[in-house]
């Protein structure tokens, strides 16, 4: 009898149903819109959280469907955790935004690409069975926080020579990828840049950019309330001639410029991850699926080369090869090493399944935000793109490190699917 | 009095394009900013009016040539705006220029309904008055879900909403509801909240203040487009309208009489909104502004806002620094009084409180009353469950006065007799720490005397709490004979706290209000002594408007307690407090004094059945002009001796007690204001009390 009602006591304290991997899926991005990160750009008098709170706002208002506590998490990025982005941002920004109480929240940072992180942590706990609907972004107000912000680095870096001491200034790893890689020139990286410029112009005249925007109330104690609907720090007509000849402020003869580097931006991301079982539970929309991720290190000075081992990383833990993926949304926080992810695998430089929409080079790169971007912007050309099963989303990061999601178009006729059949 | 106004502080109007996100083409964005911080709500100006007038026309100008498809109006951070500068318009010396100021609203506002776009008020924050009215001019009308303050107090203020307001209201949510919006809630001094503006119809929608504004805009391109339609409720028919109107007239006949003009001026507008056409009915207000600015009723009123906004920094308070730090509260006694001390004690200071008693069951109930109140509190949703908690587990009972021994600040609130408190604070004395401090919540005792006899009489002070105790703002904080600045500044300290207005007077009978006011109650009983019948002596004060007549009020007060203040201050003050042998006799027997109301709201009636206990043949003595008379002038001379023993050190302070302590009207300034435009100063004491202008239209 004893053995028995142990036997039984044990049952019952055991799990149920041991965890298993479950699909994620990508339901939805927004952004606010991108502005100039200087004291006249848009947002020079709004906070950074309050950003984000309106990106995420807007998520849950486009998705009645969602019972708002069925939210499990909210991860948000921010490279500099102070002032108006500090405070553990995942959990203030929730709280700000009338999510309950109930839902929990944190802050992460991997630098550019902690928007990114945020999904694939986030993710990751959801294919264990943990959580079963997050959100996940990031918000970077470069205007209030200027890169550096704060910074102490370790004196061992310098003494032990552990990192190049142009390690921690981004445009000078990217002009040592240009000492590293001499094919990739000035030219190239220049037309990539305005390519960038053309194919963003293109893709707002064609209705492509708008729809994921939120608007964000600005105030100007000069100017009163406005409103930010567009992208900020777009140049639409930019030519080569025009940019052949803008400072190279990294380095005296440099071939990094304003023409085909990022600037400095200001702007948040939020997206709605879900189980993808929950996600068809609720009736919620799904645009991609996330097959692999994987993030990977390389030297600091040559940060820009990141996303190689990652996506090497990722193709390899997906079983897939570069030859799968048809559509690519790199971040551009620089030309140079867009091209040299580009060039690893042997891609024309204005291959068409590259950036469709341009890049960061046009519309900005909010830090911490940009990953999210480029989730949303894939999913939105997975919809206009049935004949592509696969896309990959790619970014460099600081410190020498890259970062690579590989995602799954649902629209394609081999789809996969994304609910979990469990066996009885 | 024109030296003493400040310059105008202009709100702007700051315009800018918006791009509707939908595509629908571009709204004008106003924004009122008067480019100063948070502590300076933005006002409406003549220079302001003139700038938005301006800004106006020049979008008049753009809808025509289809630049603009719409215009908004929102506000700085947390306003609107709060309504015409009180300040400047009770600067106003003349007729002609008090109707300027409301044709110069009115210009600016009437072209919110020409601009031959729609225009939309997105009411982000605080809206009074004129500020409100700008969003009722607007087609459309959105707020936020943390707006501040939302009213159109003008009648409250000795004004009529005259910015269209009273116009507009009951055509926009008819015409019951508009009397709520102008009459009754200014009368309580209530502000609505975004919810009820929402509920009553005064605005078409709410959103959530983390995106309002955009939200706002996006709802508003909705209308533009079709995808939103704004029902607009028919007007009430003219025998709704007339019942209504009639019905309000008799209650205004019946609560504020003659006291004062703006109410009964509001309403004549509300009746005849009905047909009137929009400039004949702004025109209508424009006059009715006019007469009210000069009247002295509003005047006084603008004085009197001004002395209670001005009134929570306390003057003649010692240095903030010499306060005791109060980290345990003992409270003697466990009565209604003290229970209601130990309970706002424990709410506001956060520190634990013991409440003490001579016997277990009267601790309980003080206990108990401390719990039946948290219990309504959370019970109603008012308090979280959490901070009612807190509270209960701070209030402690005993029996034992040992248990005062760690307190740093013990209050008295047990019977009004003076051997027991003496009693009281010299076996406090033996428990206490020597700097401990010792107030007492007396209402009619000496401080001085109650204080003579301890080793150290300097730490008592008096801190005069109203009945009831959460709800009314006033203490009055009491200097004795010997109390020390330290003592002095933490009595001013804890009301602080405690969030009441303070007050600071000596130590002399009755103190402000109860001398005042328990003295008009016995010349009341005297007039009714002298052959006035009791109605008629009921009835003397109505020209005042006071909250209610005196007899309920003496109801309210309870009569026992209301003949031991008037007979304590006689002993002190002498023969000119009088002495009633028939309230003595029907507080012996305990009688009740006033009739129950007709209605929630109006005021009760004296029992005509206690004419009996008074000797006097009715209709023998003094008519009611003469009571009024009798009452006015023994204020006055009252008022003259309590500024000769510097009772208090200025008139003003006399009239923020009033108005806090007793609900004396904004319209009398308190009091000392209409002792003045009554000439009872003049006559009785030879002198003004406040100089002419300052709460009255200047005599030039």
């Amino acid at each position: 009898m004893t053995s028995v009602t142990t036997e039984q006591t044990a049952s019952a304290t055991a799990p149920r149903v041991r965890p298993h991997v479950r699909d994620v899926v990508f339901v939805e991005g927004v952004r606010t819109p991108f502005g100039k990160a200087r004291p006249d750009g848009i947002y020079a008098h709004t906070r950074a959280d309050d950003l984000a709170v309106k990106a995420v706002r807007e998520l849950l208002r486009r998705h009645p469907e969602l019972p708002v506590e069925r939210v499990d998490e909210v991860a948000l990025a921010a490279t500099t955790q102070s002032g108006d982005q500090g405070l553990t941002l995942g959990r203030s920004v929730a709280l700000l935004a009338g999510l309950p109480s109930t839902t929990p929240g944190y802050a992460i940072d991997r630098m550019c690409a902690g928007a990114m992180t945020a999904v694939t942590n986030t993710a990751s706990a959801i294919m264990v069975g943990a959580q079963d609907v997050a959100i996940a972004g990031g918000v970077e107000h470069m205007g209030h926080h200027p890169m550096g912000e704060g910074m102490d680095p370790n004196p061992r870096f310098v003494s032990e020579k552990l990192v190049d001491s142009s390690a921690l200034v981004m445009g000078a790893t990217a002009e040592n990828l240009h000492d590293r890689f001499s094919h990739l020139t000035k030219e190239r990286t220049d037309a990539f840049g305005v390519a960038s410029q053309a194919k963003y112009a293109q893709a707002l005249a064609d209705g492509h950019i708008s729809p994921d925007l939120v608007p964000v109330a600005t105030r100007d104690p000069e100017n009163g309330w406005g409103l930010a609907t567009t992208d900020e720090l777009p140049r639409p007509g930019t030519t080569v001639e025009a940019i052949a000849d803008l400072k190279t402020p990294f380095r005296p003869g440099g071939k990094v410029t304003a023409g085909n580097a990022s600037p400095l931006t200001d702007g948040a991301t939020a997206c709605l991850l879900a189980a993808g079982d929950v996600a068809e539970e609720l009736g919620l929309s799904v645009r991609m699926r996330m097959v692999s991720f994987a993030f990977a290190g390389v030297d600091p000075e040559v940060m820009g080369i990141g996303p190689i081992p990652a996506t090497e990383r990722a193709l390899r833990t997906a079983g897939l090869t570069i030859d799968d993926i048809g559509l690519f949304e790199i971040n551009e926080a620089f030309a140079v090493q867009v091209l040299s992810l580009l060039d690893h695998y042997g891609i024309a430089d204005d291959d068409e399944r590259v950036n469709v929409y341009g890049g960061a080079i046009a519309m900005g790169h909010p830090l911490a935000s940009t990953g999210v971007r480029l989730m949303t912007q894939l999913a939105r050309q997975f919809a206009q793109h049935p004949e592509v099963r696969y896309g990959i989303t790619t970014m460099c990061v600081g410190l020498g490190m890259g970062g690579t999601v590989i995602w799954e178009n649902p629209h394609h006729a081999d789809y996969s699917g994304h609910t979990t059949t469990q066996e009885a | 009095m024109s030296t003493d106004t400040r310059a105008e502080r202009v709100t702007h109007s700051l315009v800018r394009d918006v791009a509707l996100p939908g595509g629908t083409g571009t709204m004008a964005l106003i924004t009122m900013d008067n480019g100063l911080d948070h502590t300076k709500p933005s006002t409406l100006g003549p220079e302001g009016m003139a700038e938005l007038t301006t800004a106006l026309e020049g979008l008049k100008e753009r809808a025509a040539a289809g630049e603009i498809v719409a215009v908004g109006v929102t506000g700085k951070p947390y306003f609107l705006a709060a309504g015409a500068d009180l300040t400047q318009v009770a600067a106003v010396t003349t007729h002609d220029d008090a109707r300027e100021l409301g044709r110069n609203g009115h210009r600016a506002y009437t072209l919110l309904g020409e601009l031959g776009v729609p225009t939309f008020a997105f009411v982000n924050g605080l809206a009074l008055g004129g500020g409100f009215e700008l969003a009722l001019n607007c087609t459309y009308r959105t707020v936020a879900s943390d707006a501040g303050a939302l009213a159109l107090p003008e009648t409250g203020l000795g004004l009529i909403p005259g910015w269209g307001g009273a116009y507009l209201v009951p055509r926009l949510i008819g015409v019951e509801k508009a009397v709520d919006v102008i009459l009754t809630r200014p009368a309580a001094n209530k502000p609505f909240k975004p919810a009820e503006v929402l509920e009553l119809g005064l605005v078409d929608a709410l959103f959530g203040s983390a995106d309002y504004l955009e939200q706002s805009i996006a709802w508003a391109e909705s209308v533009l487009r079709g995808d939103v339609t704004v029902e607009r409720r028919e007007l009430d028919s003219p025998e709704v309208w007339d019942a209504v109107v009639h019905a309000t007239r008799q209650r205004l006949d019946a609560v504020v009489a003659d006291s004062r003009p703006a109410p009964g001026r509001a309403l004549d507008l509300i009746a005849a909104a009905r047909t009137a056409t929009q400039a004949d009915a702004f025109a209508a207000e424009d006059e009715a502004l006019a007469d009210l600015i000069m009247t002295d009723e509003m005047r006084s009123s603008v004085y009197a806002f001004q002395a209670v906004s001005q009134g929570k920094r306390p003057t003649g308070a010692p240095d903030k620094s010499l306060a005791k730090p109060v980290t345990r509260v003992g409270i003697v006694g466990a009565g209604l009084m003290a229970a209601q001390i130990a309970m706002l004690f424990a709410q506001r200071l956060g520190v634990p409180v013991v409440m003490r008693d001579l016997d277990q069951e009267r601790v309980d109930k003080g206990l108990q009353h401390v719990r039946g109140t948290v219990e309504k509190l959370t019970g109603s949703g008012r308090m979280s469950a959490d901070a009612g908690a807190k509270i209960l587990a701070s209030v402690h009972g005993t029996t034992d006065i040992q248990d005062f021994a760690s307190c740093d600040f013990v209050i008295e609130a047990v019977t009004e007799v003076m051997g027991l408190k003496k009693k009281v604070f010299a076996e406090l004395e033996g428990i206490i720490s020597p700097d401990a401090i010792l107030a007492t919540n007396t209402s009619a005792l000496s401080i001085t005397e109650m204080a003579a006899d301890l080793q150290h009489p300097e730490r008592v002070v008096g801190i005069h709490f109203f009945n009831p105790v959460a709800q009314m703002p006033l203490v009055e904080i009491i200097k004795a004979e010997k109390t020390s600045d330290e003592a002095l500044a933490t009595g001013f300290a804890v009301a602080k706290k405690l969030r009441k207005t303070a007050v600071g007077c000596l130590d002399r009978p009755g103190f402000v209000v109860n001398r005042l006011l328990v003295l008009l109650l016995g010349k009341i009983a005297e007039a009714v002594e002298g052959g006035t019948p009791v109605e008629a002596a009921d009835r003397a004060l109505r020209p005042l408007g006071l909250p209610m007549p005196p007899f309920q009020l003496l109801d309210l007060v309870g009569p026992a307690v209301g003949l031991h203040v008037l007979t304590s201050l006689r002993e002190d003050l002498g023969e000119r407090i009088p002495q009633s042998p028939g309230l003595e006799k029907l507080v012996e027997d305990g009688t009740r004094l006033s009739l129950k109301p007709a209605a929630k709201g109006l005021p009760a009636d004296v029992d005509p059945e206690i004419q009996s206990a008074f000797a006097a043949t009715p209709g023998t003595g003094l008519d009611e002009a003469g009571v009024l008379d009798s009452v006015l002038t023994a204020l006055t001379v009252e008022i003259g001796h309590m500024l000769d023993e510097k009772v208090i050190e200025t008139p003003t302070q006399i009239d923020l007690c009033m108005i806090l302590g007793a609900g004396w009207g904004f319209h009398l300034g308190g009091i000392t204001p209409y002792l003045d435009r009554t000439g009872y100063s003049e006559k009785v004491l030879g002198r003004r009390l406040l100089p002419d202008g300052v709460a009255n239209v200047p005599q030039g």
